[in-house]
């Protein structure tokens, strides 16, 4: 998948994450962390994000992420949306989960 | 022999009696009785001083001295901020700042700590900017954390000397009888004021309203009061005392509050004349509801209530399901109207609340207590002063002073907040430690205490979804990820004080 | 032993802190909504939280329950392909008008399964009532699949089209009331009532439960976590139901230590209907926290 918009999915509710996808002029995948629990699970969100980049096969993106205590579950479905929608791709392909 | 002033021989020594002083005149010796017998046209006696100012000097304020204040004005409190400032441009330093407890309200001390007027603190809770300035290791002084209890053996056994204590009351006459809850700043219950008025050297009162002497009935005594001043406010209201403590609506407070319920109720303490104290809010306040159903439904009647009252507490009063109120904070308007009219509504100082080493306090006759908690590990050791970042946000307050005198101290919490777990493997700071909590109750299930098997057997008799507390701290950590461990520089920023004195942790300085 | 349904907790898809708690309130079942509660622009967002949550998420053996949107809405499709492999236990049909829309979702559902590779019949279906068409066809839509466990009504949509709208004594949802209820048990599967939307309306509920249990009703949708515990009270068997029950359970026992087939109670004959109702009050009582322990008598 390719970014050529920008996407943006969640809310900045609590136990949510507000997650913006856009094109990155550089290579590579670049984070943008705010979180609440930045000391305490800083390390794991940005884990979770570079999973899912890859499982989407995105190589060059920049992520800001607004974080407000969201679970892993949480994070790697909004990331997955705003992704998408950056993409301008429609139609998750369900067969491959 | 020589004559006095009386004319009388009297002599100057005689056995059993070395040091005889002969009379010298009916005003010599009494500085306070006035000389002016008998003239009419002047002001009638009082300590009146017209401004703060002139107040901090008559008290002989200097530096290296200790200062104290209450905490009834909560987040509405103008008193301590007022006097810092005059203290401050007096040019006086190095104060030791003994406060009863510090708010969101008093994050102005951070200037006067940088400018070294204060430069050691005694307190029971350090929050907002304040508390992450002296968690960032600004002071040279670690502070000192004490519970309520705490801070009254202090000052009693003169650990804590006291050299003029800056009171506000509600109300005031000129000679310094105050009460709490009459005047528009009204607050209650004075029960931390009344140990500082009654140990420190100098007492200042501080009063927007005053009243035609003499004020009956009386907190804060005339022969305890130096000197009062009186100001436009000694605080504002709305930070002071809402209208009534409204309960919570939030559904999983309220889920936690009915399994606290019916752990009280399966507990064995659950019986006539039996006595309760719980916190101000949340899903501790709302067990009230259930107890208050169930009271109803079995005939119990509770002997007292202590605390930290508030109107629910008063309505129960009220309706004769409690006999009787003993009060060292009143939380809300409702609680204020109680004291000041009803003789059963008792206000009874910081000592007779928690004291250790008094001659027997509140504490020891409580049977149940419901509290919250930061965080509370696999000892059970509760926190409920830094968050899991470890930075100061809370006060130990009446914890450790309660759970260790009640019959049954039940924890009260959701397991996960956001994804902050609160059932940890260790939690960052010991307040109460771990042999005095009985019961948690979280919203996804109860653990007791291995230590209490009789409680454990009585709530296996019910459906009460039971664990042990590691099954609680893995299920958090299940859901909500294994949280980093916060590192912390070596510098020690505060000690915390167990109620008897000793020091039972100590919080460092957070990485920036 | 049945399923106990006696509420269903709704929560809204797109609401990450509800979606991760739903279940410790314990209501018998969680519905997560993908439909109503999910505007437009966030469908595509509310799908991947809710696949995500029950692929992850472990809600501690309450029954999922996934309402989708309509096949005849742009999301239909896309929700059916995500839920089947997000595997909540059932999936709810809004809308059902006829068993047409019921077999149309499980042929798509059974298409799904096969490429997924999973057991078939594995996910349940529930269809919701919300027209006058689908009261109509309530009998038929209750038996157009095996999947299908339960129908439910949706009394908002169903005013609406019916030209009134909703009053306390519920005497315009009577008649929908009734047909689903009747049709639900000719089929053999649960019938569920609609939500109350007054959460505020302690006393208005609980006259309104209390009336849907006396139509046979065997439980309703919940949309806050207060409405919970007066439906589990007031669907708690009482003490003479319990004992009873528990004599027709020892007759049973009785009988089979004899040998005998014929079951007796007080000299009346004990057949199917009365025991599924013992197992059903048991049940019920055993969830309602009063301990009921089979083995002691």
């Amino acid at each position: 998948m390719r970014v050529v918009k920008t996407g943006i999915a969640g809310t900045l509710e609590s136990s949510d994450v507000m997650i913006t996808v856009s094109e990155n002029t550089s290579k590579g995948i670049e984070i943008e962390l705010q979180s609440i629990v930045e000391k305490q699970f800083g390390k794991q969100i940005r884990r979770v994000i570079n999973e899912k980049m890859e499982e989407l096969g995105i190589k060059d993106a920049t992520i800001s992420v607004n974080d407000k205590g969201a679970l892993d579950c949480t994070i790697g479905a909004r990331l997955e949306a705003a992704s998408y929608r950056a993409a301008g791709i429609s139609h998750v392909r369900w067969e491959e989960k | 022999m020589a004559k006095n002033a009386a004319n009388r021989e009297i002599p100057l020594s005689l056995p059993g009696f070395e040091n005889i002083k002969p009379f010298e005149g009916a005003f010599e010796n009494t500085p306070l009785v006035r000389r002016d017998k008998g003239v009419r046209n002047v002001p009638k006696l009082n300590k009146l001083i017209d401004t703060v100012e002139q107040a901090v000097i008559k008290a002989g304020l200097e530096d290296g001295m200790t200062i104290s204040f209450h905490h009834h004005f909560r987040n509405g409190d103008y008193i301590l901020n007022m006097v810092l400032d005059v203290i401050s441009n007096l040019g006086i330093k190095n104060l030791t700042l003994a406060s009863s407890s510090l708010t969101a309200a008093h994050t102005p001390l951070i200037e006067h700590i940088k400018n070294g007027v204060v430069t050691q603190i005694y307190t029971s809770g350090l929050r907002g900017e304040l508390g992450e300035f002296i968690s960032n290791g600004n002071m040279e002084n670690p502070v000192l954390i004490h519970s309520h209890g705490g801070r009254a053996r202090n000052i009693e056994t003169g650990t804590i000397k006291i050299d003029v204590a800056f009171l506000g009351v509600p109300s005031s006459d000129v000679y310094g009888n105050s009460n709490g809850y009459t005047g528009k700043s009204a607050c209650g219950s004075l029960g931390y004021a009344k140990v500082d008025a009654e140990f420190a050297e100098k007492v200042v009162l501080i009063t927007d309203f005053l009243v035609e002497y003499p004020n009956t009935p009386f907190s804060i005594h005339q022969d305890q009061v130096d000197y009062i001043v009186k100001v436009d406010s000694v605080g504002d209201p709305e930070g002071i005392s809402t209208g009534a403590t409204r309960m919570t609506k939030n559904p999983r407070d309220l889920l936690i509050a009915r399994n606290a319920a019916e752990v009280v109720f399966a507990s064995g303490y659950f019986e006539d004349g039996f006595s309760i104290q719980t916190g101000s809010g949340g899903a501790s306040l709302a067990t009230t509801k259930h107890l208050r159903e169930e009271m109803i439904k079995r005939g119990i009647k509770a002997s007292f209530a202590l605390g930290g009252i508030t109107s629910q507490m008063v309505k129960l009063h009220e309706e004769g399901l409690i006999r009787r109120l003993l009060d060292t904070q009143s939380f809300d308007l409702d609680a204020v109207k109680s004291i000041g009219n009803n003789r059963y509504h008792t206000e009874i100082s910081a000592s007779y609340y928690a004291n250790p080493l008094n001659k027997g306090c509140a504490v020891n006759k409580l049977n149940v207590v419901i509290l919250s908690a930061l965080e509370i590990d696999t000892e059970f050791n509760v926190n409920v002063i830094t968050g899991s970042d470890g930075v100061l946000r809370g006060a130990s307050g009446g914890h450790s002073d309660t759970a260790v005198g009640s019959g049954l101290s039940i924890i009260v919490a959701p397991l996960i907040r956001g994804r902050t777990a609160t059932v940890v493997d260790k939690v960052q700071t010991i307040i109460t430690p771990g042999e005095t909590v009985d019961v948690l109750v979280t919203d996804r299930g109860i653990a007791v205490n291995p230590r209490r098997k009789d409680i454990l057997n009585r709530l296996k008799a019910t459906a009460l979804p039971l664990y042990t507390i590691e099954e609680l701290k893995e299920k958090a950590q299940r859901v909500a990820g294994t949280p980093e461990t916060i590192e912390f520089e070596e510098k020690i920023v505060a000690l915390i004080e167990y109620r008897d004195g000793t020091i039972i942790d100590v919080i460092r300085q957070v990485k920036s | 032993m049945e399923k106990l349904r006696r509420t269903m907790l709704y929560v809204p898809g797109n609401n990450a802190g509800m979606v991760k708690d739903a279940h410790i309130y314990r209501s018998d079942s969680v519905m997560f909504d993908l439909e109503d509660s999910v505007s437009i622009n966030e469908k595509d967002s509310a799908r991947l939280l809710i696949f995500n949550a029950l692929r992850t998420l472990d809600y501690e053996g309450i029954e999922t329950v996934v309402r989708i949107n309509g096949l005849d809405t742009p999301f239909g499709l896309d929700d059916i392909k995500a839920m089947v492999r997000a595997r909540p236990d059932i999936i709810r049909i809004p809308k059902a008008d006829s068993a047409d829309d019921i077999k149309e979702v499980e042929a798509i559902i059974e298409a799904e399964e096969k490429l997924a590779g999973l057991e078939s019949g594995s996910i349940k279906l529930m269809a919701a009532i919300e027209g006058p068409l689908g009261v109509i066809n309530a009998y038929s839509i209750a038996t157009a699949s095996k999947r299908l466990v339960g129908i439910a009504l949706g009394a908002e949509d169903y005013v609406t089209n019916m030209k009134t709208k909703r009053y306390a004594d519920g005497m315009e949802i009577l008649f929908a009331r009734s047909q689903i209820v009747t049709a639900a048990r000719a089929a053999g599967i649960y019938a569920l009532d609609t939500v109350y939307s007054d959460i505020n309306n302690e006393e208005g509920f609980i006259n309104e439960v209390k009336l849907i249990k006396q139509l046979g009703f065997d439980g309703k949708s919940v949309i806050s976590p207060r409405q919970i515990t007066p439906v589990h009270r007031i669907y708690t068997p009482e003490q003479k139901e319990i004992d009873f029950a528990l004599r027709v359970i020892e007759a049973i026992h009785e009988a089979e230590e004899h040998g005998s087939g014929v079951i007796s109670l007080d000299g009346k004959m004990v057949d199917k209907p009365i025991v599924d109702r013992a197992e059903r009050v048991l049940a019920m009582a055993k969830a309602s926290g009063i301990m009921v322990h089979e083995d002691d008598i």
